[in-house]
């Protein structure tokens, strides 16, 4: 049963050094608030699995939080480069960063595999591409009843998956509206799962297909204003262009970065 | 007839008249995005436009920056999770035309946005990849590589130069026709591939049997020496070579309205 807690308990009882996590939000409903709160409570060592790691992951890699990106598009959508990902990985600032590049079909599937408990993705993919030859973690397999062979990919199962939401209701029920992503493949697949919300609400009021997980699928709910600004979330708030623009001047230097991580993060609060 | 338009706009228009009215068509973002909506605005109406977001039948009044913005979703007849969209929608067999902008295509249309070598990395001539040590880190595959395979045909439209069209990419993030341009003859089940290539100098499609890419049309005033200039290979050219039609005045003024919408919304938004 879900858990309501302030997000600076709900990260700090949940997310431990050395964990695999999965913060996700197809560039809507992305779990900024929570990443930033990680950033604050100098979790390290982390491997980190997103399809599209944007700004949040940038600032993680930068702050030194993250050992190893498992992602299937790496970029500052609609402006250009993650500055501090490439520094990372060119020249190892702060720290040394792996790469495990994916496909999105890939990603997608081994979240619904995580989700639907089994071990492996099947899917048709990959074909002619050369990802196959820079990663170990794309296989195949040959159907018994067609004889096509077929991709697979290992099951995404993160040790705790976060994701950002517009509302949960008193019993800890979470609906998502608008671009869902695979923000439902991540609470089941996770071993932990950590809900935020824009607010905590008497009555979802939702249609019988609306996108609701139960509050007994979710560990932690924590409510967090805004918390994917400046990603967006429908219903609520739009996306801060602005931001992503600025973002490309500070990521590109260090010590911009570093000021902007002390001034913005370290020195504030959790919601 | 209007002479006063950009090769962008060129580019562009030409692009949208790719496509047609009963297509489905799965939407890259930049270029792709760009042509798909002009079509729909124009000569396409009823075109069925989907975003890799899990927007099906979507009809934005400004371009979208990234590939799930909230145009996206509100103008959408529905909108499905990402890997419903990739399983059922793209593997499922539902779309007609993947529409694909590039950092890199060879000869044989195979799409490079991954990493760029550097200069003297020589493990590319060997046909292998340079990843581990690149000039530039390009973002990666995205939705690509599965839309190139699982797309009944593919579309590309990217800036015609020495530096996009390369003879062999660094790297095949997703597949045109493979390094020997025969991949696909060993695998029936997946989709045609690319059809057809649109610069803004001229436009390309694969000859029949070898699959390396020819010019089929030059845009007005575009010379073969400037295609030839602008190809990292021995570009051919179809014998019987056409003229592109100029973009009309509709077309212009669509997109024109388009970019201005686009460009006054997102400044506004950022603004907040």
């Amino acid at each position: 049963m879900a858990i309501f807690n302030s997000l600076q308990q709900a990260i700090s009882e949940s997310v431990k050094d050395g964990d695999t996590l999965a913060l996700e939000g197809f560039t809507h409903l992305i779990s900024f608030a929570a990443g930033h709160e990680i950033i604050r409570q100098k979790k390290r060592d982390l491997t980190l699995i997103r399809m599209t790691p944007d700004l949040i992951y940038d600032q993680l890699v930068g702050a030194g939080c993250a050992k190893k990106l498992i992602f299937s598009w790496g970029g500052n959508p609609g402006v250009g480069s993650l500055h501090r990902v490439r520094d990372a990985f060119q020249n190892n600032y702060p720290n040394a960063l792996e790469s495990v590049e994916h496909s999105h079909a890939a990603m997608a599937n081994a979240y619904e595999a995580g989700a639907a408990g089994l071990p492996m993705a099947v899917f048709r993919g990959y074909i002619g591409s050369e990802l196959t030859d820079v990663n170990d973690a794309i296989s195949s397999v040959t159907c018994p009843f067609t004889g096509e062979k077929l991709a697979c990919v290992p099951a995404i199962k993160p040790d705790v998956g976060i994701i950002h939401a517009q509302k949960a209701d008193r019993q800890g029920n979470v609906l998502i509206e608008g671009i869902v992503g695979v923000q439902k493949e991540v609470v089941l697949s996770s071993k932990i799962s950590i809900v935020t919300v824009e607010e905590i609400v008497d009555d979802l009021n939702t249609g019988p297909n609306s996108c609701v997980l139960p509050g007994w699928t979710v560990d932690q709910i924590a409510v967090a204003p805004k918390g994917a600004h400046p990603s967006y979330a429908h219903g609520y708030y739009q996306r801060d262009n602005q931001y992503y623009l600025d973002w490309d001047a500070i990521s590109r230097d260090r010590e911009r970065f570093n000021q902007w991580l002390e001034d913005e993060i370290l020195q504030t609060g959790a919601n | 007839m209007t002479a006063n338009y950009t090769p962008a706009e060129m580019m562009t228009v030409t692009a949208a008249r790719a496509l047609s009215n009963n297509m489905t068509c799965f939407v890259g973002i930049g270029l792709p995005s760009e042509a798909a909506n002009v079509a729909r605005m124009t000569h396409a109406p009823d075109i069925t436009l989907i975003y890799e977001s899990g927007t099906i039948q979507t009809k934005p009044e400004i371009l979208p920056l990234s590939i799930g913005d909230g145009e996206l979703c509100e103008s959408a007849l529905t909108t499905v999770s990402v890997p419903e969209m990739f399983r059922y929608w793209l593997q499922g067999g539902h779309i007609d035309v993947g529409f694909l902008g590039t950092a890199q295509i060879d000869k044989y249309a195979n799409l490079n946005t991954t990493v760029i070598a550097a200069k003297d990395d020589s493990s590319v001539k060997e046909g292998k990849t340079s990843y581990a040590n690149p000039k530039v880190r390009l973002p990666g595959g995205g939705g690509a590589p599965e839309i190139s395979t699982n797309a009944k045909e593919v579309f590309i439209t990217v800036k015609h130069s020495t530096r996009t069209f390369v003879e062999q990419v660094d790297f095949v993030t997703t597949v045109g026709f493979g390094r020997d341009g025969k991949v696909r003859d060993q695998h029936p089940q997946i989709g045609r591939g690319p059809t057809v290539v649109i610069t803004d100098l001229c436009i390309l499609k694969p000859d029949p049997d070898s699959k390396e890419l020819v010019v089929v049309s030059l845009h007005p005033g575009v010379t073969k020496e400037q295609v030839i200039a602008a190809t990292g290979w021995p570009i051919k050219f179809l014998e019987s070579v056409t003229t592109t039609p100029t973009p009309n005045a509709q077309e212009l003024d669509v997109l024109r309205t388009l970019k201005e919408k686009t460009a006054r919304a997102h400044s506004a938004q950022g603004a907040v």
